[in-house]
């Protein structure tokens, strides 16, 4: 588990190799900006995740792969507390940023998830215009003026690689916008809020291949101002985003590696066998 | 597999095809069972339309919205008993319609599972089929009886009482509808669940909500029991909330039974009036319902 605290990236660059996979280097990683520390998790008695240790280094991007149901949703789903929206489930342990434990009942949430914004698998545009989708989240933590909105709204779209698409229809409604840009415009909307981590749960799952590639590069792209969490079924995805991939198997945390060593090298025979496709 | 369907005996052919007949017949005698009711409900439908407009119509004309109703043989029209309507039926939309549409958000956002949650909406059906005019006599006990006498808010109350639990199902079947990945996109901004809901989840189903409320007026619009014992009917001109008050539906009910011909006609003329507004507020609600 011990990362060396390395706050320079190194450029990455393409190195080993599984198959016609490769990963890109980030061998070093950066401080970490979140700790999670035996983190456990239950759906009512049903343990999901079993004593999870994990860092995420600062402007960098972590992947988490596993089969279905190995427990990587749920833990992104921790760390902006999502669970608790929920009676039933709860999590133990530490997940430290800033000196503050996360999961600590008396957090203020909804601070905590204007710090810590999530993407979801499916695009949820909100019924509204494409602006009041980026400016809705903008007003529930900041008193902006209409310049400064407009402003605002034109940067997040920009960091979105959403603007040109939609500059000419930003009062028209959010529902009609393609399924890949709905997705980066939620994107857009998360990033208006200026937080400080981003989770990506699956997020080009229901997209087509252009879409997804957009996506991608829009990750490299964040990753410069934001620490990055994603989920993935697709270990490409992985493998072409992520500077430290975690692998998870039934609720634990099987391996965490800098991407490029995780694909090449991996320790675990498990982590060997779902990253070869003999399971999951 | 492949090893039992070897062990199996071979197809019948013959078998196939007498099956294949069979489910044919059976098709088109449940065919035929299916467009004789329909033409059967048709028939009715249209010979009650027909006979509504034939009958309304005679008495149709401008005065009938111009002048109260009269003593039999001197004319008059139902002035009285339109503006009695809808003065009950507004205020009684007024006060049911934002309970209702805050229990069923109540029991789609916050009851979750809970006891509570499980208690009011089985408070709520059972309120959804019970009979109107135990609704009246309820609201005889609590406005008629203590403050002395008929009087049109104690109609509109009951009309009210009767709009809150047909609000409170279709709002909480509207908000069911939202999934709950919007409600976390909402909750993931940092968003307070007072403004999720309002701000979010009501846009999202406005047009449902719209529609329940436009169909519970129709049903209250035509309520005449619970107003048999609250607003009482009045056959002149008052539009005094403290006042015994006119509608539609006790109009037509006093004058239908009536042994004079000039009323019979204005009751089936307010019968008309009653079913073209109805149809109206249920063919706006189908707009409303598509245009989403």
């Amino acid at each position: 588990m011990s990362q060396t605290a390395n706050s320079v990236p190194k450029p990455s660059v393409g190195t080993g190799s599984i198959g016609a996979m490769t990963a890109r280097s980030g061998a070093s990683l950066n401080e970490a900006r979140i700790a999670i520390r035996n983190l456990d998790f239950y759906y009512g008695t049903n343990k999901a995740l079993k004593g999870i240790d994990l860092d995420l280094p600062a402007r960098q991007v972590t992947g988490m792969i596993g089969p279905s149901g190995c427990g990587k949703s749920t833990l992104l789903r921790v760390l902006n507390r999502m669970y608790s929206l929920y009676p039933g489930q709860r999590a133990e342990g530490e997940v430290m940023m800033d000196g503050q434990n996360l999961i600590a009942p008396d957090i203020d949430m909804n601070e905590l998830r204007s710090r810590i914004g999530m993407v979801f698998q499916k695009p949820t545009p909100f019924p509204m215009s494409v602006y009041d989708n980026i400016a809705f989240g903008v007003k529930l933590h900041e008193q902006l003026s209409k310049s400064a909105m407009e402003e605002r709204v034109e940067w997040s779209l920009t960091r979105a690689a959403l603007w040109g698409e939609v500059k000419d229809r930003l009062s028209g409604s959010a529902m009609g916008l393609s399924g890949g840009q709905q997705q980066r415009l939620c994107i857009a909307r998360t990033i208006a809020v200026r937080p400080e981590v981003i989770l990506l749960d699956e997020p080009t799952s229901a997209l087509d291949p252009i879409s997804t590639l957009k996506v991608e590069e829009l990750i490299d792209e964040l990753k410069r101002d934001f620490t990055i969490a994603i989920v993935t079924h697709n270990m490409q995805q992985a493998a072409r985003c992520a500077d430290q991939v975690a692998f998870f198997y039934l609720g634990e945390m099987i391996e965490v590696a800098p991407a490029a060593q995780l694909f090449t090298s991996p320790k675990q025979k498990r982590t060997q066998e779902y990253i070869t496709g003999r399971f999951g | 597999m492949s090893a039992t369907l070897a062990g199996m005996p071979p197809k019948d052919d013959a078998t196939a095809v007498r099956l294949g007949r069979r489910r044919d017949r059976t098709d088109k005698v449940m065919t035929g069972l299916a467009i004789v009711s329909t033409v059967l409900g048709l028939v009715f439908l249209v010979s009650i339309l027909f006979t509504l407009f034939w009958r309304g119509l005679q008495a149709m004309g401008p005065t009938v919205f111009t002048e109260v109703t009269k003593p039999p043989g001197s004319g008059g029209g139902l002035l009285n008993a339109i503006v009695g309507s809808i003065i009950q039926v507004g205020i009684g939309t007024v006060i049911g319609t934002p309970v209702g549409i805050l229990v069923g958000t109540y029991l789609a956002e916050y009851s979750r599972g809970s006891r509570l949650g499980e208690a009011v909406r089985f408070v709520s059906d059972v309120l959804l089929s019970a009979p109107s005019i135990l609704i009246g006599l309820f609201v005889y006990q609590l406005l008629v009886l203590p403050f002395g006498g008929f009087s049109g808010i104690a109609g509109a109350a009951a009309l009210a009482i009767i709009i809150i639990p047909i609000v409170v199902r279709t709002t909480e079947d509207m908000l069911q509808l939202i999934p709950n990945t919007l409600r976390e996109a909402v909750m993931g901004l940092g968003s307070p669940k007072w403004k999720m809901i309002t701000l979010i989840c009501y846009r999202s189903v406005m047009s449902g909500l719209i529609t329940g409320v436009l169909l519970g007026i129709a049903r209250i619009a035509g309520e005449t029991a619970p107003l048999l014992f609250t607003s009482l009917g009045n056959l002149t001109w008052s539009v005094n909330l403290s006042q015994a008050m006119s509608s539609l539906p006790l109009t037509i009910y006093a004058y239908a039974g009536s042994p004079y011909e000039d009323w019979v006609s204005l009751a089936w003329t307010g019968a008309l009036i009653i079913t073209v507004s109805v149809l109206l507020l249920n063919i706006i609600a189908r707009v409303v319902l598509r245009k989403s």
